[in-house]
């Protein structure tokens, strides 16, 4: 029978089977944050320890300060976040966890490092309570974010009860032009689909404007598979994966390292594989995209007007616009590019990678910043990645604050909040009311159109400005 | 974990769709464990039902009347989208709430519920609809949900069968533990464990 790729990994991780269709899963792979202190709490307090260390892998991301970090953890926010950092190494020391802390050169956003260690790899099932686990999926693993209770379950066991996943394949095919990113593509497949689109669904992304991308720009496809509502995304493997990973710390190594591509290349979906639903997008006719509203799916390209909710399609979406508007201070018929931007923030674990670093850096070299803006690299090694190529002298140049990695202003946990009121151009996942800080107003856009947008201080489509670059 | 079998309660009408965990619980609220004197049920919905001075606001639901005491929430489609955060459980279930009745729920909300021995119900757009609509007219009024018969009466003694997968069922009415679940099978992960390691020596 023909199989996806996704009962592929289902089928090699499942230890048993209850009647009613559930399944006790293996994980391979879990990953810890500031975060999941709730759920080391409730496993002290059951009395149980973490069963299987070596699987698990925790790093600072959410809380960690972007500014004064040479001073360390006392740079951070206040007493509440430096010690939920501290509870973490605590947490990890206790059950012997490796910790890649404030201070570490492994430490990033959990999403960016993991790919970027080689702890991710094709075939895994990847876990993280967080909801953007889904990025793993990229590399070809079957990655998703669970609840404290979730990863409470999976450190006391190293397995989860899951019912399985329907399958989604997005196929987008064709040639993307100059200037259109994997943010592009994937707010472009939300906006068609709704944020709803994939609930109860595994999203497998495919076609040829798919495997164009770089594993960064899978990376950010996959990242937002959750915005659409999926339980996760997924990318076939293949050399560019290979290629990627070979070498990595984590990465099996020598004969291990054959032994493991060959097991890779049996992953991707069989020829005439079922999956319970298909979508298909051109990627030849998508535009830079932005968000004009509070949900990912109320997204146009950059040459669109703001809709007017009374032409939408059904009555949630109508209410949900006018609710919208009026929290985002929007008029229905404005065009896109009239919209001022007050500020702006380029990283996240959606879009703070080398690409995505580089990208914007070709649109600010040269040129100067119209409004406040800053740029988290995704990791601390890649930090140091981006100035060695002299990335950060082309932002500072530029007028755009240059600082160290965490999680920033995507959730504005750490304090780096977008003030109420302002309008911010962010290169993360989430335009919610009050995500990047109480009354901030988010426009999701790609780095290169965020640094269109300091440039300008305006919504501006960033075709214009790479002419001639 | 606590057994759910049936609920009376004030149930209040959440009017809008797609009401994220953001929404439910701001970010700024998460730094707390979770204990008696937290705080979660003030958290609850905290910048839809508070204003910037920590006044109330009218105009949301849960601060009028009798529907201050709902322990039902009827809500739009795709209720808990977002963020993983289980603290939006946490303020749901401290404040009193123990069942949520929507079209959709976020996927990882809606397990994060389960896990708590919260019932999220699942009910087409129009009946949900129409139960916002009569709670509404009553303020105060009250739904039975009856999960052992899979039914949600409304105010109008109409009773709608809902579906819900056999398993999750089995675990509500029993208040049953999924670390008990897998402990009972120690044997069977330890050799699942060693022939998938044999084969792939890399990730053990």
């Amino acid at each position: 029978m023909a199989l996806t790729m996704f009962d592929k990994i289902w089928m090699s991780h499942v230890i048993l089977e209850r009647p009613g269709g559930d399944a006790l899963l293996h994980i391979d792979r879990n990953f810890v944050h500031e975060g999941s202190f709730h759920a080391f709490g409730a496993l002290a307090k059951d009395g149980r320890k973490v069963r299987k260390p070596r699987q698990t892998f925790a790093v600072a991301d959410h809380y960690v300060p972007t500014v004064g970090r040479e001073r360390g953890i006392e740079a951070a926010e206040d007493e509440d976040a430096r010690n939920m950092i501290r509870l973490l190494e605590e947490n990890c020391r206790v059950n012997d966890i490796a910790h890649f802390g404030i201070d570490d050169e492994r430490q990033g956003i959990v999403h960016v490092i993991g790919p970027e260690l080689g702890i991710t790899q094709p075939g895994l099932t990847i876990t993280c309570g967080d909801s953007h686990t889904s990025t793993h999926g990229a590399l070809g693993a079957y990655a998703f974010g669970t609840g404290a209770s979730q990863l409470k379950q999976i450190l006391a066991t190293q397995c989860l009860w899951l019912k399985k996943p329907k399958t989604l394949r997005i196929t987008v095919d064709g040639t993307l032009h100059p200037g259109v990113t994997g943010k592009d593509v994937v707010l472009a497949i939300i906006a068609k689909i709704g944020t709803a689109g994939a609930t109860g669904h595994v999203i497998e992304f495919a076609g040829s404007a798919i495997r164009g991308l770089s594993v960064e720009g899978r990376l950010t496809v996959c990242n937002m598979a959750i915005e659409a509502g999926g339980r996760a995304g997924m990318i076939a493997p293949d050399d560019k994966v290979y290629d990627y990973l070979h070498g990595r710390p984590y990465s099996p190594k020598g004969a291990d390292w054959d032994r493991a591509v060959a097991q890779w290349r049996s992953l991707p979906s069989d020829a005439g594989a079922k999956f319970d639903r298909e979508v298909t997008l051109d990627g030849a006719k998508l535009e830079p995209m932005l968000t004009w509203g509070t949900s990912p799916e109320e997204a146009l390209p950059v040459s669109g007007r703001i809709p007017d909710p009374k032409s939408l399609g059904d009555a949630n979406q109508r209410a949900h616009a006018e609710q919208a508007l009026a929290y985002m201070d929007l008029k229905p018929g404005t065009p896109l590019t009239d919209i001022k931007i007050d500020r702006a923030f380029i990283g996240s674990c959606t879009n703070g990678r080398i690409e995505d670093l580089r990208a914007a850096a070709v649109v600010l070299k040269g040129r100067k910043a119209a409004i406040p803006a800053w740029v988290s690299p995704g990791s601390t090694a890649l930090k140091k990645q981006a100035e060695a190529e002299g990335l950060d002298r082309v932002f500072i140049d530029a007028g755009v604050e240059w600082r160290a990695s965490g999680c920033s202003s995507c959730a504005a946990m750490n304090g780096d909040k977008v003030p109420p009121g302002m309008r911010s151009a962010s290169t993360s996942n989430r335009n919610f009311e009050g995500r990047q800080g109480k009354g901030a107003r988010t426009h999701l856009m790609s780095p290169a159109m965020t640094a269109a947008a300091i440039v300008t201080g305006r919504v501006t489509d960033v075709r214009a400005l790479l002419a001639g670059k | 974990m606590t057994p759910f079998t049936t609920l009376t309660a004030i149930a209040a009408p959440i009017e809008m769709a797609n009401i994220d965990t953001d929404r439910v619980i701001p970010v700024r609220f998460l730094r707390k464990l979770r204990s008696d004197k937290a705080g979660y049920e003030t958290y609850l919905f905290h910048d839809m039902r508070f204003d910037n001075d920590g006044r109330e606001k009218s105009d949301f639901v849960l601060n009028q009347g009798p529907y201050r005491k709902a322990g039902i929430l009827v809500a739009g489609a795709n209720f808990g989208c977002g963020s993983s955060r289980e603290g939006a459980v946490y303020a749901l279930l401290d404040y009193g709430i123990r069942a949520v009745i929507a079209p959709s729920f976020g996927d990882i909300h809606y397990a994060n519920e389960l896990q708590n021995g919260m019932l999220p119900v699942t009910l087409p757009e129009e009946i949900c609809r129409g139960l916002r609509d009569q709670l509404r007219a009553k303020p105060g009024a009250t739904l039975s949900i009856d999960l052992p018969a899979q039914t949600v009466t409304d105010t109008e003694g109409t009773a709608h069968p809902f579906t819900i997968d056999p398993v999750y069922k089995e675990r509500l009415l029993k208040g049953l533990d999924d670390i008990g679940l897998v402990l009972e099978n120690r044997t069977g992960i330890e050799r699942f464990e060693h022939d998938y390691h044999a084969a792939r020596p890399w990730l053990a």
